[in-house]
């Protein structure tokens, strides 16, 4: 009972919330109380017709007047992007990656601005423009290193490589006392390769993005991308990572890094859970798999940049919008999405995950990145498009890796400078 | 009456004739209107695209003249996929070659015809993504090529087939030239039947050999499918997509056109300048087909 009043008031304030952020909204066609069928998209195609049923149903148990029906997406990203041309994208949405800030209201609804959704949401600047936020993400990574904990005992390591060189003799320290492949870099699937975008917050800066659209040249020393591309170009050229990347495949490799095949990869901490399901099914047990930040200490700490994962938007043509703000709210708090799937809650108050007490044990340090100033909501990939590096893509870090093996002509050095003078090109293009 | 009579008499024969010119266009109604719909349409569409710096989801398109045709011809990396392109071509031209001498072979009775013919056409039965699974695992290291090759005592041409950039696209056209010589096979084939047997009779009562049948029998007989069979060819090799895709994702130097293409749009978001590249590709493809159709004309083929 006590349960039920408090649904009620919750949704009570949510619908206030609503009123408010529906005043500027055109096209709002409901009263404001839950109602109607909403259509929910979903990646998740794998849970859509079991652990969704039931939220569904919690759902409507607090909602009676609410249906939610799922759509899931195989190829979330590249469908979606082709329906945001319509006007029928569902109710309730995951922002793909690629529409950018300045597009978000062409699209969808706002939640309400920024400081309010700050008082109870993490993540509110990843979607944001013009002090609005836009979505509520489903769950939160940290950034750093998934490693087999026994092969890095194994090969006489016991502390965490605060630098890229410790890493690099860690990694060579594996390779001679060890069978298996220090690192693993997934590079015919490609999309591992992006996992390296992730930790800008290495150096300790939340305004590493706003830095990087005034520089000319982000691949030089000191900068982020020379720190992490330097090091993939090390372990590659070192030979420390698989003999013939074009065959790699990721679904193995989770078998090749759970049964001690493989010892590293650089991934998100949603990947902590699958690897270790995957050391449980080669017959290890899940204690195995560990994960480190990325080694790099700023002032002695380390630094670990959290992020959401995909986020949760009312379409602009939704007509129960409601019913679909109660949904993504519902999801954020009630769900328990974000726990059960190892990774940090959307909600302040949150639980913190139990994928991640080996960070708590090393003091690493959580950082989320500011949001860029409204002139310059959508430079960075602006800058990136035009230059035609894909910063959180594969092509370019596929070039990288074939220049370290020998199988493109060029050094590092030679091809930093080439992508510092793209970089600086494009740049100049899109400002003016 | 007399003028109303006239006029009736005038008025039937042109209404029947009216209907007469309506009637097939009647007809022709339905698939006129799904061939503008998924055709014309979308190729106008593209065109258009073609001269905006659209981004693939933005409200607004801006149009921006010629300079994504400009950048298509000027920057080095869009003439590098053309270098691409050559592997395939070449492989192509073998793959006709093979398919035309196949073809001849077992047109003549050889034992097992039907076997082979089987054997040969098989692989174009299977879809392109299976092939190219199974080739992705033939070419891996300590794969089923590597390891025929260690057991034939030939270890030591052993390769990264992949992972080599200067054999990789050898492994990619040597996949496509594998998977569609059946289609080139089958097509020769039906055309060298359809030519008459009496006149292989008539060429062996005055004496010629197999190579003479070839040379004055057949060639000139299957000379039309052989020029459909160069364009579809070099069309074919410009177009490359899905094996290089699949087995490499473009990566190690093996950007083809079309996947060139591909990123442009999906990769960094330049639908604009992709519609560019498409619309050169369909350029190529015609003035190819115009040349052939120049140095090959069309004209009639009479065996009897």
């Amino acid at each position: 009972m006590a349960n039920k009043r408090m649904a009620g008031v919750v949704a009570g304030l949510m619908a206030s919330t609503l009123l408010l952020a529906g005043c500027s909204a055109a096209s709002t066609t409901d009263s404001g109380t839950p109602s109607g069928t909403i259509t929910v998209l979903t990646n998740r195609t794998d849970i859509v017709n079991t652990t969704f049923k039931k939220y569904a149903a919690d759902f409507e148990k607090i909602y009676p007047k609410v249906t939610v029906k799922f759509q899931a997406i195989t190829d979330y990203e590249g469908e979606v992007k082709t329906r945001l041309n319509t006007k029928n994208y569902g109710d309730v949405l995951l922002i793909p990656n690629t529409v950018t800030r300045k597009q978000l209201p062409q699209f969808f609804d706002s939640l309400g601005s920024v400081a309010t959704m700050k008082k109870t949401y993490r993540f509110v600047d990843e979607q944001s423009y013009n002090g609005k936020d836009y979505g509520v993400a489903i769950t939160g990574n940290a950034q750093g290193l998934v490693y087999n904990k026994k092969v890095w005992t194994a090969a006489g390591i016991t502390t965490l490589p605060k630098t890229p060189d410790e890493f690099i003799s860690d990694l060579k320290a594996i390779k001679e006392k060890t069978s298996a492949t220090p690192y693993y870099t997934n590079y015919k699937d490609g999309w591992p390769l992006s996992q390296w975008e992730g930790n800008r917050g290495i150096l300790g800066d939340t305004n590493v993005s706003n830095k990087l659209v005034t520089q000319n040249a982000p691949w030089s020393k000191g900068q982020y991308h020379y720190i992490e591309d330097s090091l993939l170009y090390n372990i590659v050229s070192d030979k420390l990572s698989e003999t013939d990347p074009l065959t790699t495949n990721w679904e193995n490799s989770k078998a090749l890094l759970g049964g001690g095949k493989v010892a590293t990869m650089l991934l998100g901490s949603w990947a902590i859970t699958q690897m270790q399901q995957a050391a449980v099914t080669a017959g290890g047990s899940a204690s195995d798999i560990a994960y480190m930040p990325f080694p790099y200490q700023a002032n002695g700490t380390f630094y670990s940049t959290i992020g959401g994962d995909y986020k949760n938007a009312i379409s602009k043509y939704s007509t129960h919008k409601a019913a679909a703000r109660a949904w993504i709210d519902w999801f954020a708090a009630k769900s328990n999405y974000a726990f059960d799937n190892g990774g940090i809650s959307p909600l302040l108050s949150g639980k913190a995950p139990a994928t991640l007490t080996d960070f708590t044990a090393a003091g690493v340090k959580y950082i989320e990145l500011a949001a860029p100033p409204t002139k310059n909501a959508s430079l960075e990939p602006d800058i990136a498009n035009a230059a035609e590096i894909d910063l959180f893509g594969n092509v370019y870090r596929q070039k990288l890796i074939d220049i370290a093996r020998g199988a493109a002509p060029g050094s590092m050095s030679s091809y930093f400078a080439q992508l510092n003078k793209e970089w600086a090109t494009a740049k100049s293009q899109v400002s003016s | 009456m007399t003028i109303s009579t006239k006029g009736l008499v005038r008025v039937l024969p042109k209404r029947s004739t009216r209907s007469r010119r309506i009637t097939p266009w009647l007809f022709l109604l339905v698939p006129l209107a799904l061939l503008v719909t998924f055709t014309y349409v979308p190729v106008s569409n593209m065109l258009y695209y073609s001269f905006t710096s659209w981004d693939g989801l933005d409200a607004n398109k801006a149009l921006v003249g010629f300079s994504n045709y400009v950048a298509v011809f000027t920057r080095p990396q869009f003439l590098n996929v053309f270098a691409v392109s050559l592997y395939y071509v070449a492989a192509s031209i073998i793959q006709m070659g093979l398919a035309l001498y196949f073809a001849t072979i077992l047109s003549f009775s050889t034992r097992f015809r039907n076997l082979f013919k089987g054997i040969l056409f098989f692989p174009y039965l299977i879809n392109t993504v299976a092939i190219s699974f199974v080739f992705l695992y033939l070419f891996q290291p300590g794969g089923t090529l590597d390891t025929v090759l260690g057991v034939i005592g030939l270890g030591g041409t052993q390769h990264h087939w992949l992972g080599d950039p200067s054999i990789v696209n050898f492994s990619l056209a040597g996949t496509s030239l594998w998977r569609y010589l059946g289609l080139n096979f089958v097509l020769f084939l039906g055309a060298i039947q359809s030519v008459p047997g009496e006149l292989y009779e008539a060429a062996e009562l005055d004496g010629a050999n197999r190579w003479q049948q070839f040379r004055y029998i057949i060639a000139p007989g299957i000379k039309r499918i052989i020029s459909l069979s160069f364009i579809l060819a070099i069309s074919g090799s410009l177009s490359a997509f899905e094996i290089p895709f699949i087995m490499t994702g473009g990566a190690n130097g093996t950007t083809t056109f079309v996947i060139k293409a591909y990123q442009e749009a999906f990769t960094y978001s330049q639908v604009g300048l992709a519609s560019a590249l498409a619309v050169v590709l369909l350029l190529v493809v015609l003035v190819v087909t115009f040349i052939q159709r120049k140095l090959v004309p069309d004209e009639d083929v009479s065996l009897s």
